[in-house]
């Protein structure tokens, strides 16, 4: 007897435990290939997926095998159209690999390099490595979009947990009084009838007669109870649930950066990695999420992403008149009524002399008060994080920005040397999000 | 039920349609062809699942390895670049025969997939003798399940990356895993977990014995006589090194040994398989071909799905030439149809040529018989001595390729002449002989006494030298499960 089985339903990812053996072990190549691709993309764009080269060598699968030149060997192969016995065909040069050449290599594997794509999960997981974000945060960050299940009526089908009782008995008895099924009083009564003439009724034609009548009617009445059942399948109701996003509203993110010439590609790539994160952050909790770049020297442009991070510019350091420009692209553009508003400013944290005061002043009289969160990171040398260990002391910037943050619960500073420093910047926010959802 | 009429008139496929259709092939492979199969179980998957199935060498259960998600992103990788298309089916050589079935296929797809899988490759299995004294149908599933219940245990115990270690070793000697000469221990099924662990004790006994209590300080000839006793109790020269391995390594634990145990069962169980590929693909077109003929002239079948079918059994047989650009060897399906076909055209409608060839079968007018005898008692290579016709070395224009490492040119020796039927009839047969196009490696000795290095020979045919870089990589497995040196000395055999 043959069966046949459908098996469609089955989970599909039997492999993706393999899977994650295989990337495991090829960790260092994919990990190098993530870090290339962070530095390369948009910052909206690190949480995709991505191709990734391995060199065969690191995975190869050894075995005792002939090999492919050597000794004497007899091939047979198909097509003849001109040879005649005794005919040389020249050897391919070595290396050329020619048609005979090919033979019994169907299973050998091309020494090619790998090239697979990383899943989003995958890639995210590897980019918060270097970040050692904790587990909680990383599986909310992966999250795509948060949705709650509201009621939205009924429906014919749910699983048994959802059925609606008070739904389905209603139509239930919609339909038993629609087919005329009995009720369960008129069958009780009209038996309660029958024994009661049964018992006192004088036995006579008519008695019998009425008794014949009563009993067939009482037979019907079952024969009807029987056809229509008291609880049909198609009176079943289950509550029916729609995921609906959670209310979510716009907000932007302004990325603030100095570029003068003392901020080298190392600082700049690790300024990257601290806008991606808060941008990861914003985009879980916001439909949509604005960037904004904003760098400076003595001078500050609103500019795009490439220009951002890759042109140079020389010049002084002047803070403040990011923070200006930033302003008026607030009053322009995004008004704090509508929108949430985000800031992230790298810096190396020189600057200007007298121009640190200026800076505090504009963010503890008026950008705080537009900011959801600003986070400032000063970016050092790791030498010069082994030295400065006191959060009080630094650069001017620096104990200006300490009072801000005294005044601000909303304002985090924090010097970074290392990936790995990066994190505890959005610790508190993070909380706080937590906090509510 | 209707027994005429058409099967099926739409393209899209629903599970009363195959299982009519399934019924009227089913007659016709019982009736007709008189095959013997084992009961059938067909399974609908997805695209993905397919992808799954293809991952773990085409078994529904496996035990985890990162080689498998290799191959499961290679395989994925082609898929979506449109590289490669989906094999129609996966059959597995199990009781009850299970098939998988791709859910795109159309219709008449599926036709001709059921009479393929579940009555081609499945009257194979269960007839060809390979098949029926080399693998254990009946339990393969359960021990795959057994097997993969182990290994996690071990990971869970011993971590995965210690699992790991072995079963890259145990992977790397698969090849050098089967017996090829003598029966194997029978294949240990579910209940037999329970004897494993009871063998585990034995297993310490039998290491131990050989290993322990061997004097050097004693005088030199009684030494010697309870080394060559011991070296009787290994049975040199063995030709199963994860055999070997795995009952006197002097260093793998017990749950190590029987992890190479389990690679060895499915190195074993797929063993025919690798001798047979033209005979089974051969059988399976050959069935598929008669059957949905058959069914094309009761009437039972449209034309136009005989037409699609017909469209995709030519798509498979495509056999380009040596020098066409996409060729990549003999196709199996090809020169296995082919064969099949004329040994049908032989048995009927014999030439004078066939009647010198072929004395016992031309004429006889039994093909099903002669082919039913072919398919349980051949392998490929015997297959080829016994039955390649001049017809189909003309047909496919074969012709034979001589490579000799002294000098720059190959040398044409035999085409589709009559003097060359012969030589390109025995050159496919060695081509195809596991013993001369698969290395031949056994454990030759072992120094009991000394240093414990472990001598490997290499049985060399024809001068042909074992890949360089594989060698050294695999050896490296082999000492890392036996613990010492491992010598490999190739041996030029004429």
């Amino acid at each position: 007897m043959t069966h046949f089985i459908d098996r469609r339903a089955n989970p599909k990812d039997r492999s993706l435990g393999n899977r994650r053996r295989f990337i495991k072990r090829v960790r260092e190549a994919v990990k190098a290939a993530v870090d290339r691709s962070v530095k390369a993309r948009a910052i909206a764009d690190v949480d995709q997926g991505d191709a990734v080269a391995v060199s065969a060598g690191d995975i190869h699968e050894p075995s005792f095998r002939n090999a492919r030149q050597g000794g004497h060997r007899e091939y047979v192969l198909p097509g003849n159209r001109a040879l005649r016995t005794g005919d040389r065909i020249d050897k391919p040069p070595p290396g050329g690999g020619g048609a005979a050449g090919r033979e019994g290599s169907m299973s050998g594997e091309a020494e090619d390099d790998f090239v697979f794509t990383l899943s989003r999960e995958e890639f995210l997981d590897l980019f918060f490595e270097d970040l050692e974000l904790p587990d909680l945060v990383k599986r909310s960050l992966k999250r795509i979009e948060s949705t709650h299940p509201h009621r939205a009526g009924f429906s014919v089908t749910g699983p048994p947990a959802n059925l609606s009782v008070t739904r389905t008995m209603r139509k239930a008895i919609g339909r038993r009084i629609a087919l005329q099924r009995p009720g369960l009083r008129a069958v009780a009564d009209l038996a309660a009838r029958i024994e009661d003439l049964e018992r006192n009724a004088p036995r006579n034609d008519a008695t019998r007669r009425e008794l014949d009548r009563l009993r067939q009617e009482l037979e019907r009445m079952r024969l009807r109870q029987r056809r229509v059942p008291y609880l049909d399948p198609v009176d079943l109701r289950y509550r029916h649930f729609d995921l609906r996003p959670d209310p979510t509203a716009n907000a932007v993110m302004f990325c603030l950066m100095d570029v003068s010439a003392s901020m080298g590609e190392r600082e700049k790539d690790l300024a990257k990695r601290f806008f991606v994160l808060l941008h990861l952050f914003l985009k879980r909790s916001y439909e949509r999420v604005e960037l904004v770049f904003i760098r400076h020297t003595h001078l500050a442009r609103a500019v795009d992403e490439e220009t951002f991070f890759h042109s140079a510019e020389s010049g002084g350091t002047v803070v403040s008149t990011a923070l200006e420009e930033m302003q008026r692209i607030i009053r322009e553009t995004y008004s704090p009524a509508d929108w949430n508003i985000y800031a992230a400013q790298a810096s190396d944290g020189e600057n200007f002399s007298g121009d640190s005061e200026k800076c505090g002043t504009i963010l503890r009289d008026e950008l705080m008060r537009h900011c959801q969160y600003f986070a400032y990171v000063e970016i050092m040398a790791p030498e010069e994080a082994a030295i400065i260990r006191s959060p009080e002391t630094g650069t001017e910037l620096w104990r200006t920005y300490l009072s801000v943050a005294e005044a601000w619960p909303n304002f985090a500073q924090k010097r970074i040397a290392r990936p790995a420093d990066i994190y505890p910047v959005f610790r508190e926010l993070f909380a706080r999000e937590t906090g509510h959802g | 039920m209707a027994d005429t009429g058409l099967l099926f008139d739409q393209s899209d496929w629903s599970f009363d349609l195959l299982r009519r259709t399934h019924d009227a092939i089913e007659a016709v492979a019982l009736q007709d062809l008189e095959l013997e199969i084992y009961p059938n179980q067909i399974e609908i998957i997805s695209a993905e699942q397919m992808l799954d199935a293809y991952s773990a060498i085409g078994m529904p259960l496996m035990y985890g390895h990162w080689s498998f998600g290799k191959h499961f992103i290679h395989h994925e990788r082609h898929y979506s670049a449109g590289h490669s298309a989906l094999a129609y089916e996966i059959v597995i050589n199990s009781n009850p025969c299970v098939s998988y079935c791709l859910e795109e296929n159309t219709m008449p797809m599926q036709a001709l997939v059921m009479a393929h899988a579940a009555f081609g490759h499945n009257h194979f299995f269960r007839n060809n003798h390979l098949f029926r004294q080399w693998t254990d149908a009946e339990n393969i599933l359960d021990y795959l399940a057994y097997a993969r219940a182990y290994i996690r245990r071990c990971e869970d115990q011993h971590g995965p990356a210690e699992v790991e270690r072995i079963l890259d070793a145990a992977h790397a000697l698969m090849s050098c895993g089967v017996f090829r000469h003598r029966r194997p221990p029978a294949p240990t099924p579910r209940e037999q977990e329970e004897r494993a662990r009871r063998r585990e004790a034995e297993r310490e006994r039998e290491v131990h014995y050989i290993w322990s209590g061997l004097d050097r300080a004693q005088p030199g000839s009684e030494a010697e006589s309870q080394m060559q006793e011991r070296k009787r109790e290994m049975h040199l020269p063995e030709e199963n090194l994860l055999y070997f391995l795995e009952r006197f390594s002097p260093v793998l634990q017990n749950w190590q040994r029987e992890v190479l145990a389990i690679t060895r069962h499915i190195a074993q169980y797929f063993y025919p398989q690798r001798q047979t590929k033209i005979m089974n693909e051969g059988c399976a077109t050959f069935v598929h071909y008669h059957i949905m003929h058959r069914l094309h002239e009761t009437g039972r079948i449209g034309d136009g799905a005989m037409l699609e079918v017909l469209a995709n059994h030519t798509n498979v047989l495509t056999q380009p030439a040596f020098d066409a650009p996409h060729f990549s060897g003999l196709n199996p399906y090809a020169i296995g149809f082919a064969m099949m076909r004329d040994i049908q055209r032989i048995c009927t409608d014999p030439t004078g040529e066939d009647r010198e060839w072929f004395p016992y079968v031309a004429g006889c007018g039994d093909w099903r018989g002669v082919l039913k005898d072919a398919w349980s008692a051949y392998r490929d290579e015997s297959f080829i001595q016994q039955f390649l016709s001049p017809r189909v070395i003309r047909d496919l224009r074969l012709f034979a390729l001589t490579d000799d490492e002294n000098q720059n040119w190959y040398r044409v020796s035999a085409i589709h002449d009559a003097a060359g039927y012969h030589r390109v009839r025995d050159t496919l047969q060695r081509a195809n002989d596991p013993a001369l196009n698969e290395p031949v490696i056994q454990v030759a000795d072992v120094d009991l006494l000394g240093d414990r290095v472990l001598h490997l020979e290499h049985r060399m045919f024809d001068g042909v030298p074992l890949d360089d870089g594989n060698r050294r990589k695999t050896l490296e497995h082999c000492r890392r499960l036996w613990g010492y040196d491992v010598r490999l000395t190739s041996q030029r055999e004429t």
